[in-house]
């Protein structure tokens, strides 16, 4: 065959734009930019937006969303959504914080069985779609509505610890991502120290290890891949369970942040910021293209506006109709550099 | 229903057998039987002398057969070296390799490209996304593919598909430099012109049966596509294959 470049010579005075295009195309490139942007806008309107309490407060608030969006992402990738994300996360938190209460397991104990209470909604969500092979995001909103009633069942509807009791109740283990260490003039949260160890791992799971390109694979066309020879009903199942599991530890990020459980927590904020997250990230909702970095810095971005939109006074309600313009125009950006179907 | 009846096959080394057929004819269902796709419900498969079953297609794969299917199957985002190597993945060496299962992707890109260079591919980097290459060059990378992990059979399901006229040229280059190095190939393909450049034997079938097995050398385009359609009844008593390798066929007979 012909020693030919895969993509034809364009004409001299496109090549300036065609460069940018494919900078911009680069993974993460644009997410990158737009959080810059973004954090550009917000320290202009409010000078105490880049000082370190501000930005350290919004990357607790993104601790939860973004280790949540790793799950979100794997998911995504697999050409699925988990829409029963936040109420799973939500069960995980009740199941911890009642068992080390009233129960009186050990606490760690407790922590672990909150995980996997909430591995086993993975389980459970995996199962159906590869095994049953029913679409994601039925199954997915099936395991929502089960995961808020078992919720609401299990904790009788009270926060725990109850009310009144206060909130040195909780033993300290479950508090502990909450805690903060210093670091010259800087607080810095062990849970978003956690939340980066944690991208760093699916990145590592996802680019340099060969079920991460199973995973792409599978996303990208099912049917070739299970033609090559890859399990991929052994791919979604395992997606849906590292995506449980990190739900669960998102619950003991929320726990450590909230300092209770809360029955009403992750239901539509929690859900919705982290499929936001994945999308304002880059990646595909038809699945086989995106990155976990790119999802880190959506969920920077989603923290970045409700912190900023808050500072400048924002009322809460504004920041749905600014988030949803933004995931409009993110995913219209996405589209016009890549050049390719959504 | 009854997709195949009667479809003896054989193949030798060093050959390239064209499976031709009109549709219906059973010649996917015979490609998905050797390929461990289907099973058979009668009927037996040698490799090498010895009987072997075929319950998946990972089966017929360790068995050291590879197909190329029509759709080529390959993973469009993912880019050449990681499709080559797609569910063959090569780890490092030492503890990243054997503990984190990290990737040898270095090693793989090496490979994946030495392999195109020696089947004469002209695709310069292995890093390139198989969705940005030409119909051709895809094509390339499945064959590729296949003749890379292939040990004893590469089967090819209508490579020429869709492509244009130079890639088409391309691909049958390819095709036999494939069996240049030793790999004997099974190709399906409607395209008569390119059938008989490719086949050393071209084997008929019509209705689930085989009803000849010609060579380019003793019949014609027109002769082998009338057999193939069932024309001239005459023509079923000639059935010659290449001198000294084989006993004759049968034809139009049931397996006993």
């Amino acid at each position: 065959m012909n020693p030919t470049e895969s993509s034809a010579q364009a004409p001299s005075y496109r090549a300036p734009v065609e460069r940018a295009r494919r900078i911009l195309a680069a993974p993460a490139v644009g997410p990158f930019l737009a959080l810059l942007l973004t954090m550009a806008f917000f320290s202009l309107k409010s000078d105490r937006f880049l000082q370190g309490p501000s930005l350290s407060l919004v990357l607790q608030q993104v601790m939860v969303v973004g280790v949540l969006a790793i799950g979100q992402t794997l998911v995504i990738l697999t050409a699925g959504i988990d829409l029963s994300v936040g109420t799973v996360m939500a069960f995980g938190q009740i199941v911890m914080t009642k068992l080390a209460i009233d129960s009186g397991y050990r606490p760690l104990t407790a922590i672990l069985l909150g995980i996997l209470a909430c591995v086993a909604f993975g389980l459970f969500n995996g199962s159906l779609v590869a095994g049953v092979r029913l679409p994601a995001f039925i199954v997915t909103l099936g395991t929502l509505n089960i995961a808020f009633a078992l919720t609401h069942i299990y904790s009788n509807d009270l926060t725990y610890p109850p009310g009144n009791s206060g909130k040195a109740e909780l033993p300290s283990a479950l508090l502990f991502w909450g805690r903060t260490f210093t670091i010259g003039h800087t607080d810095i949260t062990y849970g978003v120290v956690l939340m980066f160890v944690l991208f760093g791992l699916a990145w590592f799971a996802l680019t340099q290890t060969a079920w991460g390109r199973h995973v792409y694979a599978t996303g990208d066309d099912p049917e070739a891949a299970r033609l090559t020879g890859i399990k991929t009903g052994r791919v979604l199942l395992s997606v849906y369970m590292v995506g449980g599991l990190m739900y669960g530890i998102a619950a003991w990020l929320l726990v450590s942040r909230t300092e209770l459980g809360d029955p009403n927590a992750g239901q539509t904020t929690e859900n919705l910021d982290s499929i936001t997250a994945v999308v304002l990230g880059g990646t595909s909702l038809f699945g086989g293209r995106g990155t976990v970095i790119g999802t880190l810095i959506g969920a920077i971005i989603v923290g970045v506006f409700r912190n900023g939109l808050t500072l400048i006074g924002v009322e809460v309600i504004y920041q749905y109709l600014v988030t949803g313009i933004l995931v409009i125009l993110a995913v219209s950006v996405d589209q016009l550099t890549h050049r390719r179907r959504l | 229903m009854v997709a195949l009846n009667g479809a003896d096959f054989e193949l030798y080394p060093n050959e390239i057998v064209a499976v031709i057929g009109d549709n219906g004819a059973g010649k996917s269902t015979l490609i998905k039987a050797l390929s461990g796709a289907l099973q058979v419900d009668n009927g037996e498969i040698h490799l090498d002398g010895k009987r072997v079953r075929f319950r998946t297609p990972g089966d017929a794969r360790r068995a050291g057969i590879e197909i190329v299917y029509q759709d080529l199957a390959v993973a469009p985002s993912l880019d050449i070296a990681s499709n080559i190597f797609l569910g063959r993945e090569a780890r490092r060496r030492g503890p990243l390799g054997v503990g984190l299962r990290m990737l040898a992707k270095r090693t793989m890109r090496r490979e994946a490209s030495r392999h195109l260079q020696e089947l004469k591919i002209g695709i310069q980097s292995m890093s390139q996304r198989v969705e940005n290459l030409s119909g051709g060059q895809r094509q390339g990378v499945a064959v590729a593919r296949a003749s890379k992990w292939a040990q004893r059979v590469a089967i090819m399901d209508e490579p020429t598909a869709a492509l244009g006229v130079k890639e088409t040229r391309q691909v049958i280059e390819l095709i036999l430099r494939v069996r240049e190095r030793g790999l004997p190939v099974i190709l399906i393909s409607h395209d008569m012109p390119h059938v008989f450049e490719l086949a050393d034997r071209i084997h008929i079938m019509r209705l689930g049966k085989r009803v000849a097995v010609v060579t380019p050398q003793t019949h014609t385009m027109p002769e082998a596509v009338a057999i193939m359609t069932g024309a001239t009844q005459s023509e079923l008593k000639q059935t010659l294959v290449k001198d000294g390798e084989a006993p004759p066929a049968e034809s139009a007979e049931e397996e006993p």
